[in-house]
């Protein structure tokens, strides 16, 4: 049920974000979603795109530091309190996020959010209890 | 004032025919004593014997800064334990310190030569010196302290750190006479401007500073900001400690060096030619009156030049230059001897840590600033910022514990420090000096 992400550590320096983004469009690589986490001297760059293999493969060979990481992909109804449903049978449930950020395209009418849960099994479980959808991988790199 | 007119003001002849007596004096003991220079004369094909003249100095191998570590701890003391009173110690690479030792006669010496150091820089009897150099296994702290209470003087024995305490000490005191480092003096300078006490209003006279490199600006903006005659000292633990050699206030044309107990040279670093007056290299020195730790020619790695001309202060004994630099990758970050293979050391016992790094030197606000960038790689990489923090404190954290000096740890990019025909350049020293 998890989704993969791909992280890219980065130092904050003008012009590096670009540099990513330009090898991925070089390769053909479609950018899905994305969160920069960041500190004063470096940040962490979070993407899902459409080719996660081919993504890693040419940011490593061009020097970066990539790594792969499970996230789960969820859909929230877009309306009020939407996010505030999920988040709260979570955080009933025990499970924290680590982070999350949004999703550029919609699931029918509703939103989609990318999740890093502290405990992804549990969190799958619970909302799978709650009839919440979770949007797979590979769905989500067609989306 | 000449502390002991006899000895610093010796007709050069007279002055090396003690020094040859007291060097053969000291070959013989460490040959007898020590097994690290057995050795080395041995390899050498030289007995203490042969050495007929102080130009035979030159025939005798060089002692290193490895060559102390190889004998960590006690190896190259040439008495027993019963025999010492007193252990110093500093910093080195392996993360094992340098340690030497003092008799009781050897702590008499280096009183005596503190003495004479603080004579020369101006101290009188009536002077109270507030002593800021650190006191502990550093020999800084302790060296003036002994010094001052032979010459008689009154010691403020304050130690480093504490800095808004320092100053309103100087201000209820009313010492007469500084001695810290000079990055330290320019902090405490600026602790009294933000505390409103100027040093307009403050009692010294003399600043007595060294134990790092500092420039001749620097010299002028202390001798500004404090409102004194800022005085270098030279010395360093291996040799005695501080008062090896030290400027006089009459000329403060280089730093008499005590001669009748340290012979100096001054050779070519790389290949160890010896060099004669007047030309810069880097300075060597043989200690003849040392009973626990005498070392001989040890390499200092200081670059600076010797002038045996008579000084106008009266002394005959000769004057090496401020010392301009060093001849190996040594960096002394307030005080602290740090070598960028101790910080590569720290490094290596962190999992999943390679060692990638460069140093960043700087002087912020007067103080020494040391920033470590390491690089990261795919297993130390963890997706979440907090985890990456988390390996930047630990970094710093453990450069702290392991070499006393705090850092700024920054984590870089894979290949992003700057590899100059393969060899990573492992340290930008930005400070002016």
């Amino acid at each position: 049920m998890q989704a993969e992400q791909i992280s890219i550590f980065l130092e904050n320096k003008a012009g590096r974000i670009s540099e990513v983004t330009g090898i991925l469009s070089g390769a053909g690589v479609n950018i899905r979603a994305l969160s920069l986490a960041d500190t004063s001297d470096f940040g962490v760059l979070r993407l899902i795109v459409d080719d996660n293999q081919k993504a890693e493969t040419t940011l490593k060979d061009t020097g970066f530091t990539v790594r792969k990481t499970k996230v789960i992909a969820v859909e929230v109804s877009d309306r009020p309190g939407g996010l505030h449903n999920i988040l709260a049978m979570l955080f009933d449930s025990g499970i924290n996020v680590e982070y999350m950020y949004a999703f550029v395209r919609q699931s029918g009418d509703n939103a989609v959010m990318i999740f890093r849960f502290d405990n992804p099994e549990g969190a799958v479980e619970v909302l799978t209890e709650k009839n919440v959808t979770i949007i797979s991988g590979a769905r989500l790199c067609t989306m | 004032m000449i502390f002991d007119i006899e000895h610093e003001t010796m007709p050069r002849e007279a002055l090396e025919s003690i020094q040859l007596m007291r060097l053969r004096a000291t070959l013989d003991r460490v040959y007898a004593t020590v097994p690290f220079y057995r050795k080395s004369f041995d390899e050498a094909g030289i007995k203490p014997g042969d050495i007929g003249s102080l130009d035979d100095l030159k025939r005798i191998p060089f002692t290193t800064k490895q060559d102390l570590r190889d004998n960590y701890p006690f190896g190259m003391f040439t008495v027993p334990m019963d025999n010492i009173v007193r252990i110093h110690a500093s910093s080195g690479t392996t993360g094992k310190p340098t340690v030497v030792g003092y008799t009781a006669r050897d702590i008499d010496t280096w009183s005596t030569l503190m003495a004479r150091a603080l004579a020369a820089a101006g101290a009188r009897r009536s002077d109270i010196i507030h002593n800021a150099y650190g006191y502990g296994l550093f020999t800084g702290g302790l060296g003036i302290h002994y010094g001052a209470e032979k010459l008689g003087a009154s010691v403020i024995p304050v130690s480093g750190g504490n800095t808004k305490r320092q100053i309103v000490i100087m201000k209820d005191f009313g010492p007469t006479i500084l001695t810290a480092t000079p990055s330290y003096t320019l902090h405490l300078a600026e602790a009294a401007e933000e505390m409103g006490v100027s040093f307009k209003d403050l009692k010294f006279k003399v600043g007595i500073f060294g134990a790092e490199p500092w420039s001749e600006n620097m010299r002028a903006d202390i001798e500004e900001k404090l409102n004194l005659k800022a005085i270098d000292i030279y010395g360093l633990s291996e040799v005695i400690g501080p008062g090896v050699s030290i400027e006089c206030r009459e000329a403060q044309k280089g730093l008499h060096i005590f001669e009748d107990h340290f012979i100096p040279e001054i050779i070519n670093p790389e290949t160890g030619e010896v060099l004669p007056y007047g030309e810069t290299g880097e300075l060597v020195i043989t200690t003849i009156t040392k009973e626990a730790f005498p070392v001989i020619r040890y390499r200092t790695r200081d670059i600076t030049t010797l002038n045996p001309e008579p000084c106008a202060c009266g002394r005959t004994i000769v004057r090496m230059n401020k010392v301009s630099g060093r001849s190996d990758d040594m960096l002394i970050i307030r005080g602290v001897n740090v070598f960028p293979s101790q910080i590569e050391s720290v490094l290596m016992t962190i999992e999943g840590v390679e060692p990638h790094y460069q140093l960043e030197v700087d002087r912020k606000d007067n103080l020494d600033t040391l920033t470590v960038r390491v690089e990261v790689n795919e297993k130390l990489f963890s997706d979440e910022v907090k985890g990456l923090q988390r390996l930047e404190d630990k970094i710093a954290k453990d450069i702290k514990e392991y070499l006393g000096v705090s850092a700024i740890v920054k984590l870089a990019e894979p290949k992003s420090i700057e590899r100059s025909q393969g060899k990573a350049i492992r340290v930008i020293d930005k400070r002016k000096i």
